[in-house]
């Protein structure tokens, strides 16, 4: 990745809510850690301010790089910095790891306070919903009374929404990319099959790994293998790998024989070794809870109807997690309460993780949209 | 008599101001093939409108945005599923309505979703392209201004054709204009001496 332009070094800050929160489940956390990373400067009308939600993986760290670790780019580098499409010369961009998370907020790997031990599976279930309350507090902390923008892809653009929809004056425009109104029967059963992956792991016990010393590290590849798949496009990964062997010659065996699996492997590995299973658990039930419209005989419009933010709606044409027609549902429901908003379906091959790269019609609509928000 | 041709803005101006005639102050519009958004810029300018663009083109999506126009990224040759009925008061095809393979459909489908289309086109039968046929070449002026081999445009009729499919497909014509190509308003014979053709649609009632 370019390091053109970037933010450079930065550092993930912590905010100490001492205040309870009452989660959408009914319990009740006695108060909470959030960890978070600013880029830019916040302007003194305090109107320049956006919010980055994170998606299912993802966490604080959008851009720029750790001291001493070149290698720590944050994940929307490509998108977040000086003169890029997200221009910290203009805005003041925040970044938080959510609830629930496994990069420092409070989640399972945090010490439950009633027991002294690591809360594990006894962390509750966390919604969009609470992870919006929870960034509100943030939000307050920094003196944040609206935001220019909440941006988020995927379950990052389900955040978004929720804000839109829960705090309506407090955000001025949503850009929801590669996202979904609420989950399909099949988005379910890949998130159910990613979890019985995890919860099957015999080094999982019940949730409470930790004290056993262990991880379910198998299950979280299995997991993350599943998921993965449904990142990418068919044509995507027909271009990338197709046939190709990894040793140019059948095995006959369960090793690895194809490319597509050895990059499977790698990706399983690489992403078990560092992410919580329990986080992992967590973020996908979120995504499955997540259904505005519920409350509202399912009518999406009706939901929305509350919000007043002006929305940027963007898809990609090979997306099939999140399909196009997800993104016009949420279109339709808001022209249908003649909201203002903009659509974009991006052709482009990578499926839905196209949201993370840097496709320069994707990101001159980015930064066409960003250039109109007023501070 | 004055030649005077219109310039590419002079010829948009005069357009929308055309257009504009037949839309009320304060409506709910929705321009299909909009382009990069200037006539929903300046009906919301000039009447008020809340208005919403549909685009099929990357590059005129991107120009909407630039311009603050709502524009939605659809292709229109599918249809018009999504949007409710009578969801608008005006749907405009401002010079897209050729490029649109599926005519009836589309037709059908604006005086579903609004109650009543604005349509403008070009008139192939102008004397000019006429003349151009005559000496055997596909006409090529301001109003159709792309070779053969490069046109958008894939619906080639002239202004009686389109009154008969009106016809044939039970659209009431409300309101009908023809302009030559120096923008003067004709009367006689327009589907001979009209370039450009405008026309105010409704669903015949009964």
């Amino acid at each position: 990745m370019s390091q053109e332009n970037s933010i450079g070094i930065v550092a993930p800050q912590r905010f100490c809510s001492s205040a309870p929160i009452r989660l959408k489940s009914g319990v009740t956390l006695p108060g909470f850690e959030l960890v978070y990373e600013t880029y830019g400067t916040l302007n003194p009308s305090r109107s320049n301010a956006v919010l980055v939600c994170h998606a299912l993986s993802g966490n604080h760290h959008l851009a720029g790089i750790y001291a001493g670790k070149p290698d720590d780019i944050g994940w929307w580098d490509n998108l977040i910095g000086p003169g890029k499409p997200l221009d910290t010369r203009r805005f003041f961009v925040v970044g938080v790891n959510n609830l629930g998370g496994c990069y420092g907020s409070t989640g399972p790997l945090s010490i439950n306070p009633e027991n002294g031990k690591r809360y594990g599976a006894d962390f509750p279930i966390v919604m969009v919903e609470d992870w919006v309350l929870a960034q509100a507090r943030l939000a307050d902390y920094l003196g944040i009374e609206t935001w220019a923008a909440v941006i988020g892809g995927s379950l990052g653009g389900m955040q978004a929404i929720e804000w839109a929809m829960r705090f309506p004056d407090r955000l001025r425009h949503v850009m929801a990319i590669a996202s979904a109104p609420k989950l399909s029967a099949q988005n379910i059963a890949f998130n159910e099959v990613a979890r019985q992956a995890i919860l099957s792991d015999p080094n999982f016990h019940g949730g409470h790994y930790a004290e056993y010393g262990v991880v379910p590290s198998s299950g979280l590849r299995l997991a993350r293998m599943i998921g993965h798949i449904t990142y990418l496009s068919d044509s995507q990964m027909g271009d990338k790998f197709g046939r190709q062997l990894h040793r140019g010659e059948y095995q006959f065996s369960y090793d690895v024989d194809f490319k597509v699996e050895s990059y499977l492997r790698h990706q399983g590995n690489k992403f078990s070794a560092f992410f919580d299973a329990n986080t992992y658990l967590i973020t996908t039930k979120a995504l499955d809870y997540f259904d505005p419209a519920f409350d509202f005989d399912g009518d999406l419009s009706t939901a929305l109807a509350r919000a007043k933010a002006d929305f940027l709606i963007v898809s990609f044409t090979t997306d099939w997690r999140f399909s196009p027609a997800r993104s016009r549902e949420i279109v339709f429901a808001l022209m249908k309460n003649r909201q203002r908003v903009s659509y974009t379906n991006i052709d482009c091959d990578s499926g839905h993780d196209s949201f993370l790269l840097d496709d320069p019609r994707y990101h001159a609509m980015l930064r066409a949209y960003l250039e109109n928000i007023g501070i | 008599m004055n030649i005077h041709r219109l310039s590419k803005l002079e010829r948009e101006r005069f357009d929308f101001a055309v257009i504009a005639r037949w839309i009320p102050a304060g409506e709910r519009v929705l321009d299909l093939g909009c382009g990069d958004g200037h006539l929903l810029r300046y009906l919301s300018e000039t009447k008020g409108i809340q208005g919403y663009g549909v685009e099929i083109s990357p590059q005129s999506v991107l120009e909407c945005v630039r311009n603050g126009i709502n524009v939605l990224q659809i292709d229109v040759e599918g249809g018009l599923s999504g949007f409710e009925d009578r969801s608008f008061d005006h749907v405009i095809i401002s010079q897209a309505l050729q490029a649109i393979h599926a005519t009836e459909r589309i037709l059908g489908e604006m005086l579903r979703v609004a109650d009543e289309a604005v349509v403008s086109f070009p008139n192939f039968a102008y004397r000019a392209n006429r003349e151009a046929v005559a000496e055997g070449h596909m006409p090529v002026s301001p109003d159709l201004p792309y070779a053969w081999y490069d046109t958008p445009n894939v619906r080639f009729f002239t202004i009686v054709d389109f009154e008969a499919l009106c016809e044939r497909l039970g659209i009431e014509i409300r309101g009908k204009l023809a302009f030559d190509e120096t923008g003067r308003s004709v009367a006689d014979d327009p589907n001979l001496n009209g370039s450009l053709a405008f026309y105010r649609l409704g669903r015949k009632s009964g």
